[in-house]
């Protein structure tokens, strides 16, 4: 069974970098396991597209019911020691409220599981198209990122002497997360999903403390009481799917339909668990404070992976949302979240917050997406989730490279990159390109979702939709252009990051390339049946032939325009000049001189537009907006389902 | 096509007390509209042909003069409008007046008045604009630009 | 057959564009000055104004400056032969997005203050006017069902006489794609700006003209999407459409002459609130006849 060795091998990889002191050695021992790891994971995806997942088919695991039993006593008492880690944690930091959530959505299931209620003999764990694609995700850009970790935590240490070295904890951890979210994506019962999601929250919470400053630990308790929050939803919605609906998985609960009676009180604490896990508003604090942690765990946990938790459980269970308060409520908030938190994001100046908006209110589009609960919104979400996932990890690493290259990670101090840190400029430029511009990934994702809001008819989101992707070009294009100031004179950076970090961020540059070439390819191959298994029917095209091809020129035109511009310039006469400041230009673009004839240095800002977009006057406001419309449609959608 | 069908001015007021600057923008008003011919006043150095400096150069605006022109394009000309450009008029005795604009670049049009009248700078305006076409027509054949990368260190530009 | 049509259309475009977009600023520049009670200059004055742009000599702060700008103009008449071809109207508002990003690059690599502010400012227009551009396509699809400019001109009727609301939006959104009201957008041809020359700060001499080559490029496309408002089957239809467009353009100059002094600020605010009002009124009736007419 490749699955079972790809789970434990990672564990055990865990285990092992837990256990190596050695820096050296241990170095090598996660980038080999990193490998051995993405090639697991690419074979066992060849294996299930052979036992015939691509034809509609699914592969589930009934395991005889002894070995069943036995996980579940490993689950239980890993539930258990999770609950006594979080006491232990929370006592010494006098953070009780934590105690209190963890106990809330523990003992029920533990309840659950010892007294026998829950629903026996399923299939606990499922392989479909989703899964497979998810498995690329997770296997791909978690193995790129532990290896990139390596060098960065070496000079993380460097630069950060304050910081106590916990590399090996800090590697052990990222292989321990991966191994829950192997097991999180593969689970079908939604009680061992709801142990693989405790423990993702956990991982997150004790990496975000990592460093142990008191930001830290503040920031580290925060996102754990709400993630632990959405976990006594998802708590609740097993409860009720065992005690009254008799439901124990995923896929019973998606057959049963948007009609059956009662439905709806699962599938809105299912979506109360995914959006704080997804951190929607107003549960999008916990993902800024998160980036107080070392960028290889922004860039894993808090964009590319554990966050898609959240969206990946919304996707499984779409078909739920169509015409109900349960989706309403998903696309109220997902919808909402992408505009919010795209306006505070133009008000940011810091790299790593510019990212955390912008992944919080792409997971609003997703999140959104899913809500609509029709198969050509469900379409744009998968796909929206898998070009995000690549193009943000991608940009969050490269803010760490620049981080531990020059000291800053603001965007104000990327002035001129592309004279003084050239290869790192190109990287950022395809990162930030396949965020928002035209030929790249997420506009073509953002293009479906607005032709499935159209057609199911929801003006709102697509209000949401055409002003959130308007300011969305604010923030990331005032960030690139940052990049293009030419600098003449200006001392290049020392280039100190690591070989390996060098080969993962083109790994996954290439990869983005790649995936906008691909995309429709990956979309009939992978998302189309997930559509048709899911919903019953197929999708039309979304995106037509012509436009394809259109986009597929314009992808090259973009290609070939370096090479054309040199081509066209190279024989030109032109003369240079001084950039114009008034005719006191100093000379050298970057000084002018005063009315005494004094020389003064010219310092050239972004616009962060505070007293539109500021977090002082935009967040409050929207956290109170968002929390009451999920409170009043909670109540609502519960009781009137009651 | 002539170039002097379409010339963009550049105003810049050297050290001028006022009176002439008060005339070039008269003269871009409706009462006298200057657009007529084409004449747009740019604000811009890399998109004007015609620099008109009104005031003597002193010391302080010595440097922004050579600056502005040295940012034009070529075929450019020069005007000095006003006796203070054109020589440095009542100023020429100051301790820090240079003298006439052309003691810093070369003027191609001398517009002489205290103030100077705009029908004056009109004219002047006109015959600048036949020798920009004659000076394209040198730039024609001496086809030759200067081709410098890179910019001058703070110090030298401020002396 | 199609194909044929398609192509000549495209070549069409490429070469009469340009003389289209100086026909209409000839009419602007004449009926501006017209507007402010003085004679004005000939209305051939931008034709001049171009091809001595491109006799001057080229200046230029740094050569990534003259690449960019090539992909702009590159870029700008890619997105105005997609329309020409019949293709996606949201995907000629993307691709013109992209070229609208080559320019203001383009501006901050300068790294001058008045091209960097410029492009600032650019940004933020665009970030006042894309909601109502992105309706406007959807105002085109919810009339006749498709986004394809070859199946928005094969309608019975019109899209303005369902879309009023988004036209009037759309056309409030062309006073900033103009450049035109407020006085201190990134960049203008008028003497009141706040910028000096904003965006174009730093272009000089032929490059500076090869942008203002794909400005009319641009310019020529977003009055042909205003005149698709008019445009059915009926090939009378074209004629209305021309003249429409004609006296849209000058109700666009008016307004820029009555409101000189707009500021940013009012800009942005008004931009979108009259995208939220009209937009998204229109948006939400044609939405409720549609599921009505279901």
């Amino acid at each position: 069974m490749i699955l079972l060795f790809l789970f434990f091998f990672t564990l055990g990889m865990s285990v092992l970098t837990a256990l190596l002191r050695d820096e050296k050695i241990r170095g090598g021992v996660v980038i080999v396991g990193s490998i051995i790891m993405m090639v697991l994971d690419v074979l066992f995806c060849v294996w299930a597209y052979l036992n015939g997942v691509g034809d509609n088919k699914v592969l589930t695991f009934l395991p005889e019911s002894g070995l069943t039993e036995k996980c579940t006593y490993v689950f239980m008492a890993g539930e258990l020691f999770l609950f006594s880690l979080i006491t232990v944690l929370s006592v010494k930091h006098g953070k009780y409220h934590c105690i209190l959530l963890s106990a809330i959505g523990t003992i029920p299931v533990l309840w659950l599981d010892i007294t026998h209620k829950a629903v026996e003999n399923l299939p606990m764990l499922k392989v479909d198209d989703l899964t497979i694609l998810m498995f690329m995700v997770v296997g791909i850009v978690g193995g790129l990122i532990s290896i990139y970790a390596v060098g960065y935590l070496h000079d993380y240490h460097i630069h950060h002497k304050d910081v106590e070295n916990r590399s090996q904890y800090f590697q052990a951890l990222l292989f321990l997360f991966l191994t829950a979210m192997y097991g999180l994506i593969t689970s079908d019962a939604l009680s061992w999903m709801f142990f693989f999601w405790e423990i993702t929250s956990t991982v997150s919470f004790l990496l975000i403390g990592y460093t142990k400053k008191s930001e830290a630990v503040t920031n580290s308790f925060r996102a754990l009481w709400m993630n632990l929050l959405g976990g006594c939803g998802f708590m609740v919605a097993i409860l009720y799917c065992a005690l009254v609906m008799h439901i124990g998985s995923l896929t019973e609960l998606v057959e049963a339909g948007p009609r059956k009676a009662g439905i709806v009180i699962p599938v809105v604490f299912l979506s109360l668990a995914a959006i704080t896990k997804s951190a929607q508003m107003p549960f999008s604090r916990w993902l800024l404070g998160a980036m107080v942690a070392p960028t290889p765990s922004s860039a894993l946990l808090h964009s590319a992976t554990m966050v898609k938790a959240g969206v990946y459980l919304l996707i499984r269970i779409s078909p739920l949302f169509a015409g109900n308060l349960g989706g309403i409520m998903i696309t109220t908030i997902g919808g909402f979240t992408f505009f919010a938190a795209s306006l505070l994001a133009i008000s940011q100046s810091d790299g790593k917050k510019v990212l955390a908006y912008s992944t919080i209110s792409n997971l609003g589009l997703i999140t959104a997406c899913a809500g609509v609960g029709q198969p050509a919104a469900t379409w744009a979400a998968i796909m929206l989730l898998l070009f995000h996932a690549v193009s943000k990890s991608l940009m969050f690493l490269a803010v760490g490279a620049v981080e531990n290259a020059t000291g800053s990670r603001d965007v104000e101090d990327m002035h001129g990159m592309v004279v003084k840190f050239p290869k790192m400029a190109y990287v950022m430029t395809v990162g930030i390109c396949g965020m928002f511009l035209a030929p790249f990934g997420m506009l073509v994702a953002k293009w479906a979702a607005l032709k499935a809001y159209i057609d199911s008819n929801n003006v709102m989101l697509v209000m949401f939709l055409v002003f959130g992707s308007a300011t969305t070009m604010f923030y990331w294009g005032k960030w690139l252009g940052k990049l293009y100031a030419v600098l003449h004179q200006s001392e290049r950076h020392r280039d100190v990051v690591h070989k390996s970090e060098w080969q993962v961020m083109y790994c996954l540059t290439a990869l983005i390339v790649s995936l906008c070439a691909l995309f429709p390819m990956i979309g009939t191959v992978f998302v189309q049946p997930v559509l048709s298994q899911s919903f019953g029917q197929t999708v039309g095209t979304i995106i037509s032939d012509n436009d394809i091809r259109v986009m597929l020129m314009m992808l090259i035109m973009i290609g070939l325009m370096p090479v054309l511009a040199a081509f066209l310039i190279r024989n030109r006469k032109e003369k240079m000049t001084m950039a114009y400041m008034a005719g006191v230009n100093a000379g050298d673009d970057r000084h002018f001189i005063d009315s005494l004839g004094g020389i003064r240095p010219s310092y050239l800002s972004n616009w962060y537009m505070e007293e539109w977009f500021g977090e002082k006057r935009i967040l409050n406001p929207s956290l109170y907006l968002s929390a009451t419309a999920v409170t009043v449609m909670m109540i609502v959608a519960v009781g009137g389902a009651l | 096509m002539k170039m002097s069908k379409s010339p963009w001015l550049l105003h810049y007021d050297a050290s001028s007390c006022n009176g002439c600057d008060i005339e070039v923008l008269a003269s871009t008003t409706p009462r006298y509209d200057v657009e007529r011919f084409g004449v747009i006043n740019t604000g811009n150095p890399k998109h004007a042909d015609i620099l008109v400096v009104t005031g003597g150069v002193n010391n302080q605006t010595k440097m922004v003069v050579k600056q502005l022109y040295s940012q034009m394009p070529d075929p450019k000309v020069v005007i000095a409008a006003g006796i203070c450009a054109c020589d440095g008029g009542i100023f020429k005795e100051c301790y820090n007046v240079n003298g006439g604009v052309d003691t810093v670049i070369p003027v191609d049009i001398y517009v002489p008045g205290c103030a100077v009248r705009p029908e004056a700078l009109i004219d002047g305006v006109v015959k600048a604009v036949k020798l920009l076409d004659e000076k394209r027509e040198a730039m024609k054949n001496h086809a030759s630009c200067e081709v410098h990368y890179g910019n001058t260190p703070a110090k030298e530009v401020k002396k | 057959m199609r194909m044929t049509v398609v192509l000549l259309s495209i070549l069409i475009y490429l070469a009469a564009a340009p003389l289209v977009g100086l026909a209409f600023e000839g009419y602007d520049r004449v009926v501006s000055a017209r507007m402010q009670n003085r004679k004005g200059p000939s209305f051939f004055q931008p034709l001049y104004d171009l091809l001595k742009l491109f006799q001057k000599q080229s200046i230029v702060v740094n050569r990534v400056q003259t690449a960019l700008v090539i992909g702009f103009v590159i870029f700008t008449i890619f997105t105005g032969c997609i329309f020409f071809a019949g293709g996606d109207i949201l995907l000629v508002f993307f691709a013109h997005s992209l070229a609208d990003m080559f320019l203001i690059l383009a501006a901050y690599s300068a790294n001058s203050p008045y091209s960097s502010l410029g492009a600032q400012r650019e940004f933020m227009q665009t970030m006042a006017y894309e909601p109502m551009t992105l309706l406007t396509a959807i105002g085109f699809y919810m009339t006749c069902g498709s986004f394809n400019v070859s199946d928005v001109i094969q309608q019975e009727v019109p899209a303005i006489v369902r879309a009023p609301g988004i036209f009037l939006g759309f056309c409030f959104t062309l006073l900033i794609i103009f450049r035109k009201s407020p006085f201190d957008l990134a960049t203008s041809h008028h003497a009141h700006q706040e910028m000096v020359k904003g965006l174009t700060q730093d272009l000089a001499g032929n490059i500076y003209g090869l942008q203002e080559l794909g400005e009319l490029y641009a310019s020529v496309q977003m009055l042909s999407v205003a005149g698709l408002f008019f445009i059915c089957k009926n090939p009378l239809s074209y004629v209305v459409a021309v003249v429409a467009v004609i006296v849209i353009y000058f109700f666009i100059l008016l307004a820029d002459n009555i409101f000189p002094r707009v500021k940013w600020e009012v800009m942005l605010s008004s931009t979108w609130v009259v995208t939220f009002v009209f937009g998204g009124g229109n948006f939400l009736i044609l939405t409720m006849l549609n599921i009505a007419g279901k």
